[in-house]
């Protein structure tokens, strides 16, 4: 036996567990289920809802299991006559003063009250005085709050206080009086700040966005991925007919752990704003609608005469990628690219991507973040970062001085700050040191040498070493590493997209990719394939529409190089019609060589291609790169960054009425004490 | 009800001035924070709101809980937790003289109730409320922890103990005309020994 077993009993049943467990995970372990509201896993333990009492042989009184420590021959009981009668008298204290609203209340059907209560609740209360009501507070656009219902779980306290890293909430007064409210009443500034509506165990905050639209049991539920950062945050989108009516995180311990970003929870309603519905040609300098045939012949001419070139945008999949990758081919080769941005990498797959699997970036001891503004860029990435920083990681920052939830130590604007001497005395201490490069310099790096340079770097203070891999390129759109996978783009070896001569091109094909705007491609006939109108579409001359992720299947690679899947939960809107169909339909009238039929022959053919995308939720296993320089240089280039508006960074977050409301409220609204200053 | 007592309200609000230590309170400062080991300085909020409503005109104003809360690097969120957890930090503005009348059994059994009705009177204010001079602010509170020399109340930070209507009303009196009063029993006994 291990010295970190102990043996316990629960119910009778003999276990052996982990010393270091609580009463209630050992039950867990055992099997048997205790109702809670304050305790979450993810959370410190409060212990204050007292519901999950049960009886520890030779202890007087019940016990609290999630705050009691087990001990060597503890014999814990869960189910007697005396723990019932406990919990039901926790219940019936709870249900005191909460209201009978559940008909009108958002929880209803999901509600832990509601369903502990339907075992420990009483049919009828014994409490003859008055009800105590609690005026309801502000915490911004997206959390609303009927603060009467609030049991004081202190879950969302403790969760804005320890995982969002925003001590914005609190409870005030005791007692009857107590109350859970936001300093002053401020919207909370978190991008994490949606989570607590999943934690809340009542209906004291629930979804604005969301309030009053559907009971639990009417949603159609599909699992997929978040597409708006490139974590890949696994989660859930509830739909009713053909709408999307909320989206909730689902569990994965490997990336989003229970959070998801407040972009991909809240902007689901400009998923159905400013649609392209129906294709659209230009014809006197104005779009005008068109159907499909009209609109193909037109392109199908443009494409027997002109050379075209492919742009990726930032929301693409694999096999759509893979598509035009295959229709490309027949024009030649370098026609295709993602990197729009200018997004510098060498060929191997670890210069592109977050080497260190996201769950081990809280056991750093030292994270440098090199051009990069986690919080708005990826913010579940910006809360392993926070973990570290509270297990007493040091974090560095260079680039701009941005202000993060956590204390940086700034170092300076170029690249070149990576020889500072205090930085270099801290990685030769540290064990485990983290170097995060970020768009904002891997966009503007000219020098193929500065990225070798940046591995050499890595090599000799051991970010890189035979067993780990912590060097990271972090960027902040979903399609990025798998299309670098698949090689769409124009050049391997770090040139830039801006070299790229433009004028071999005639023909420009945008992929849902707003760069197609860029003056550059003036002189091009422009074809955009995308669902939302914005810049992209509105210079295109022929406008085709695509569904968007949550209208068609699709694979997506995170950023740490973990294949996923976006699920299809609804049909697409208006005559939108999917990419790789387009690109057959075309193929074959132009007597291309396309051979796939239907979308799982595309994506067998993918994985036949490229067998290691087909292991999905397995990070892709890769050599460390060698491609080092012996003399270590950096180029000096100034920092942009990619994102600078957490709430409106794409198309479809653009045309969200949630998110605009996030911008006037959270960002746009000065706080109380600015405006007092 | 207990809404309205000055120490009980969770709502907080702002005077309009800035509010800045002063020389004295930040020697204090000094020494009271290093009282806590290093890295919980954050423990010395309570001290720090009291000193903050000494100098606040007897109550804590949302300057100064900005202001404590810079002091001692927390969150302005938990110093206003703490402050309004506790009933003797006043969350709003109150009279030069804060009368708090003990209520609790033993004192009620001794004739609180004529005390406070006395005080009342004299103050021409009621229970929670200020009078328009500004001079007093008259509370109801639970036991103060003098009940054998019950009926009793607090000003400001004296006692003044085995009370009835007319030595209150000798208090309040000499407050008003500002003659200096006998803290403690106002039947001459020392601390708590028996009653004669």
């Amino acid at each position: 036996m291990s010295d970190d077993l102990i043996n316990i009993k629960v119910n009778q049943k003999e276990i052996q567990v982990d010393k270091n467990l609580t009463v209630m995970q050992a039950c867990e372990i055992a099997g048997e289920e205790i109702p809670r509201f304050c305790y979450h896993d993810k959370l410190s333990i409060a212990g204050n809802c007292r519901m999950c009492l049960v009886e520890i042989e030779k202890a007087p009184k019940l016990v609290s299991s999630c705050t009691m420590p087990l001990m060597e021959g503890m014999s814990i009981i869960t189910n007697s006559e005396k723990v019932n009668a406990g919990r039901k008298g926790v219940m019936e204290f709870l249900l005191i003063n909460h209201p009978l609203d559940c008909p009108i209340c958002d929880q209803g059907g999901e509600c832990d009250l509601q369903d502990q209560a339907m075992y420990y609740g009483f049919d009828k209360s014994r409490y003859k005085e008055n009800k105590r009501a609690v005026d309801n507070k502000n915490m911004g656009p997206l959390v609303n709050t009927i603060m009467t219902r609030c049991i004081h779980c202190t879950r969302c306290v403790r969760f804005a206080t320890e995982v969002a890293g925003v001590p914005e909430l609190g409870m005030l007064g005791r007692g009857e009086n107590a109350e859970i409210t936001t300093y002053l009443e401020q919207s909370i500034t978190s991008e994490l700040s949606g989570n607590v509506i999943d934690l809340c165990p009542v209906g004291a905050l629930t979804s604005k966005p969301y309030q009053f639209k559907a009971r639990p049991w009417e949603l159609k539920r599909t699992d997929s991925i978040d597409i708006f950062d490139s974590v890949g945050s696994n989660i859930r989108v509830d739909s009713r007919a053909e709408e999307i009516l909320r989206v909730t995180p689902r569990t994965n311990e490997y990336i989003n752990e229970e959070w998801i970003s407040d972009k991909v929870r809240f902007n689901y309603d400009g998923y159905y704003q400013q649609r392209i519905d129906t294709p659209y040609i230009k014809e006197n300098q104005k779009l005008s609608i068109s159907n499909w045939e009209e609109s193909l012949k037109v392109l199908k001419d443009k494409l027997k005469t002109l050379k075209p070139l492919a742009l990726i945008g930032e929301h693409v999949d694999l096999e759509t990628g893979y598509a035009i990758k295959k229709f490309m081919s027949n024009y030649g080769k370098n026609n295709v690219e993602c990197r729009t941005d200018n997004h510098a990498i060498l060929e191997s797959l670890d210069s592109y991507r977050f080497n260190t699997p996201l769950n081990d970036i809280e056991n750093s001891d030292l994270i440098i973040l090199v051009g990069t503004n986690p919080k708005i860029e990826t913010p579940i990435i910006n809360h392993k970062i926070f973990k570290a920083y509270n297990n007493d990681a040091k974090v560095f920052n260079i680039g701009e001085n941005i202000s993060l939830n956590y204390k940086t130590e700034y170092l300076g604007e170029s690249l070149s700050n990576l020889n500072n001497e205090n930085l270099i005395k801290a990685l030769k201490k540290s064990t485990n040191p983290l170097i995060v490069i970020g768009s904002a310099f891997l966009n503007k790096i000219q020098n193929i040498k500065t990225l070798k340079s940046i591995f050499s770097y890595a090599y000799k203070y051991k970010v890189i070493t035979k067993e780990k891999n912590n060097l990271n390129f972090l960027n902040p759109y979903a399609s990025r590493v798998g299309q670098l996978i698949i090689g769409n783009t124009t050049s391997n070896l770090c040139e830039p997209f801006s070299n790229l001569k433009k004028d071999n091109f005639e023909l420009v094909l945008s992929f849902g990719s707003e760069h197609i705007a860029n003056e550059q491609f003036n002189n091009c006939f422009k074809v955009y394939f995308g669902h939302h109108g914005d810049d992209g579409a509105m210079g295109s001359d022929i406008v085709l529409p695509t569904p968007l992720y949550t209208e068609k299947n699709g694979t997506f690679v995170n950023i740490e190089g973990r294949p996923q899947e976006a699920k299809k939960c609804h049909n697409p809107i208006g005559s939108a019609k999917e990419e790789w169909s387009i690109l057959k339909k075309l193929s074959d009238e132009l007597s291309f060589d396309f051979i796939p039929n239907t979308f799982d022959q595309l994506r067998s053919e993918l994985f036949d291609e490229y067998p290691i995308l087909s292991d999905y939720h397995e990070i892709i296993a890769v050599e460390n790169s060698t491609s080092i320089t012996p003399d270590i240089e950096f180029e000096d280039c100034k920092a942009d960054y990619p994102v600078s508006n957490f709430y409106m960074s794409d198309v479809i977050s653009k045309n969200s009425v949630t998110m605009a409301k996030c911008v006037d409220e959270i960002i746009s609204t000065p706080s109380l004490l600015e405006k007092s200053a | 009800m207990s809404g309205n007592h000055p120490g009980l309200s969770n709502n907080f609000s702002r005077s309009g001035e800035k509010f800045s230590w002063s020389k004295d309170n930040l020697r204090s400062i000094k020494n009271i924070i290093s009282k806590y080991p290093k890295g919980r300085e954050q423990s010395a909020v309570m001290p720090l709101l009291y000193l903050a409503q000494e100098q606040n005109n007897n109550w804590i104003s949302i300057e100064c809980i900005e202001t404590i809360a810079e002091t001692l690097n927390m969150p302005k969120i938990r110093v206003t937790e703490v402050a309004s957890f506790y009933s003797m930090y006043n969350t709003r503005p109150v009279g030069e003289n804060l009368v708090q009348i003990c209520r609790t059994s033993p004192c009620w059994l001794r004739g609180s109730n004529k005390i406070t009705k006395t005080i009342c009177k004299e103050t021409k204010c009621e229970i929670n409320d200020t009078s328009d001079d500004n001079k007093f602010t008259v509370v109801e509170v639970e036991c103060l922890g003098a009940c054998s020399n019950g009926p009793m109340i607090q000003i400001n930070n004296d006692f003044f103990e085995d009370l009835d209507e007319e030595s209150t009303k000798k208090i309040i009196d000499n407050i008003k005309e500002g003659k200096p009063n006998i803290i403690g029993s106002q039947k001459g006994r020392r601390s708590s020994e028996n009653a004669q």
